[in-house]
């Protein structure tokens, strides 16, 4: 294959400048770039809430990791649905999968006896059995993914409820705290990192302590590490590896994608895997942090999802988007939620401006794709 | 032309979708450095003839033979690997993805190792450009979308891509119909040059003023069967398009266009303008020139 030759003798014939490839500004090579939306987006909310929560605590460390916390349970299943969409499907089942992950979880320990880590992986099984599933369904019936996908929502609550019911007789199990301390599985979803050098920040005076002397924030909740490291994760994936080339290829043009050479089917199979498992992480660490599973978390989680990916500069048609569009997208989001609790307004107002957030969302990113299709 | 065993082969080759024989017992031989043109009007069975050797479908009877040695290919991947590359005519280009994406769509070169095994894009973005500067087409910026460049230039873009990752069977669905004659002409030429760097070409086509100057053979397809394959040196223009469209609908379209210039001309000497008539070759392009 001519790919491995050598380099090439046209190289260096091809090394000065084009003198047509005008200098484009950086800002104008950043508009067609998917995150753009978002980062404005994400500037204008943060700004507005500078202004208008000044004073109230939302910017004090503390009161930042609550809305860190907040963007990053959300970034953490917006990142794989952000591949998903790109990859040209969607996924309505990630709300119940987060549901039945944490009966997964909480009914051997609590019931059962089981190592916490067992449990853990029990979930994680069923989550890429689940993935699979609706992947191998999309790809064999053709069907859209939002029914199939519409279709384990219901049948994935259904299952959470009616096995934590039968085994049971409660729909809500607590107590796993108790399980949490010695169990090398656990360490991963739950507490906090760095905890070493926000104590020594503090004992240099640099952070706020409380009476006690001890620091306010302690550390860097696990969340938010998750969210920050699967986000970067899935850039690397989509800017630099040949499955990312496949993912825009598979959501762009499935046919096209398939004439050259790309396995559509095995890209879809194994984003829906994703998303299952990132339903999952979300799962574990809501169990970590609550100490209780119930049938039913993550309600809406999906729909959640989805606002976030499409603020975050993706098609809803597949073949465009951004990973860090939709942890943006997700960042927005719990500005919002937030900002909205420490303003003092009325939380019922926060789904109007969710709404509206996406509507905007949609018609900026029909509009920069048309900018993207002229000639440059 | 060779007495070497043809690159690709098709035997007795036969298709059938439920009730419909989409192909019946075709069989054809297209050797390496040589153009195959594929006629034949539409509905003829053109495209699933392509489908089947690019291993879209798989052939109900007969056998297909690469290099002398029968194939079976479960997916387009694997007639890719084998050798067989297909310029579709609904273009296998997604508009959205750069140029450099695209080229390298399935096949993406890469460096490193292990979980940091990444896209090359520095090498990437270089071959895209020099393959496309290869064709006569300079692109400005190999990181634009698809979307942005022209019919012709895309068109170009899926060939140089297939002889970029060495193809041994070059099939052209329909390569010109959407271009203008410039462009078709680089595209003609570009064939060409594919044909004299040992490829066999496959050109699907019902433009005769296409396929004519860079064909070796017709293979003329009617209704699902073969009409039989004819070398270039036994058979004329005229034939060809003949036996392609029915010989009796094109003479009395052109005995009508004949009665046009007629009038047309009367027309013109009346009000004692220019008498000149239309050029020959540009009156039979008017004819068979469909699309």
């Amino acid at each position: 294959m001519k790919s491995n030759a050598s380099p090439q003798p046209a190289d260096t014939a091809l090394v000065p400048q084009d003198e047509r490839l005008r200098r484009i500004p950086f800002w104008k090579k950043a508009l067609s770039r998917p995150e753009l939306g978002a980062l404005a987006g994400t500037i204008l909310v943060l700004a507005f809430f500078l202004v208008v929560a000044r004073g109230t605590g939302m910017f004090t460390p503390s009161g930042a990791l609550n809305f860190l916390e907040v963007a990053a349970q959300l970034g953490i299943i917006a990142t794989a649905a952000a591949l998903l969409m790109i990859g040209g499907e969607f996924d309505l089942s990630i709300g119940s999968m987060i549901g039945l992950a944490g009966i997964l979880i909480a009914i051997p320990v609590v019931q059962y006896g089981w190592p916490l880590w067992a449990a853990i992986l029990l979930a994680f099984s069923c989550a890429a059995l689940v993935g699979a599933t609706n992947g191998y369904l999309v790809n064999r019936t053709g069907l859209p993914s939002f029914i199939v996908t519409l279709g384990f929502l219901f049948i994935l609550r259904g299952l959470a409820i009616g096995i934590s019911r039968l085994l049971t007789g409660r729909t809500q199990i607590g107590g796993i705290h108790q399980h949490i301390p010695g169990d090398w599985m656990a360490v991963l979803f739950s507490g906090e990192v760095a905890t070493g050098l926000f104590g020594w920040m503090a004992a240099q005076g640099w952070i706020s302590t409380n009476f006690a002397g001890n620091p306010v924030v302690t550390g860097i909740p696990i969340s938010i590490v998750w969210w920050l490291g699967l986000t970067a994760v899935a850039t690397w994936v989509l800017l630099c590896t040949p499955y990312g080339n496949w993912i825009f290829a598979s959501g762009g043009d499935a046919n096209a994608a398939r004439n050259s050479g790309v396995p559509v089917h095995r890209v879809k199979i194994s984003l829906f895997i994703f998303t299952a498992f990132s339903a999952t992480v979300f799962a574990c660490l809501q169990v970590m942090d609550t100490g209780s599973a119930d049938t039913i978390r993550g309600l809406l989680k999906e729909l959640e999802a989805i606002i976030a990916v499409v603020i975050g500069g993706a098609l809803l048609t597949g073949g465009y988007g951004s990973a860090i569009g939709a942890a943006l997208g997700a960042l927005i989001f719990g500005l919002v939620q937030m900002g909205i609790f420490y303003t003092g307004v009325n939380t019922d107002w926060f789904q109007v401006f969710l709404g509206a957030m996406l509507l905007v969302a949609v018609l900026f990113n029909n509009f920069m794709r048309k900018k993207a299709m002229e000639a440059k | 032309m060779s007495e070497h065993t043809p690159t690709i082969e098709m035997r007795n080759v036969s298709k059938h979708f439920g009730s419909v024989i989409a192909l019946s017992e075709i069989s054809m031989e297209v050797h390496a450095g040589e153009v195959m043109c594929l006629l034949g009007d539409n509905g003829a069975g053109k495209s699933t003839l392509i489908k089947t050797l690019s291993g879209v479908y798989r052939p109900t009877e007969g056998e297909l033979l690469l290099e002398g040695k029968p194939v079976r290919f479960k997916s387009p991947a694997y007639a890719l690997d084998a050798g067989i590359a297909t310029v579709y005519q609904d273009l296998a280009m997604i508009p959205l993805m750069s140029i450099t994406r695209n080229f390298f769509m399935g096949r993406e070169p890469t460096v490193g190792w292990g979980p940091f095994k990444r896209i090359d894009w520095k090498h990437a973005d270089r071959v895209a450009k020099q393959e496309m500067a290869k064709i006569g087409i300079d692109v400005r910026d190999p990181g634009q979308p698809v979307g942005t460049l022209s019919g012709g230039e895309r068109q170009c873009v899926a060939i140089a891509r297939a002889v970029y990752f060495g193809a041994k069977v070059l099939i052209l669905d329909e390569p010109t119909s959407a271009l203008g004659v410039k462009q078709a002409s680089v595209v003609l030429r570009y064939i060409a040059k594919a044909r004299a760097d040992g490829l066999a070409v496959i050109f699907i086509t019902h433009n005769v003023h296409h396929a004519y100057p860079v064909a070796d053979a017709f293979t003329l397809l009617k209704r699902g069967t073969s009409l039989g394959t004819f070398r270039k040196e036994a058979i004329s223009r005229e034939e060809v398009l003949n036996m392609m469209a029915g010989g009796a609908e094109m003479e009395s379209l052109d005995a009508e266009l004949a009665e046009f210039q007629r009038s047309d001309q009367e027309g013109k000497a009346k009000r004692g303008g220019n008498t000149a008539s239309l050029p020959g070759d540009a009156q039979q392009a008017y004819v068979a020139g469909d699309h």
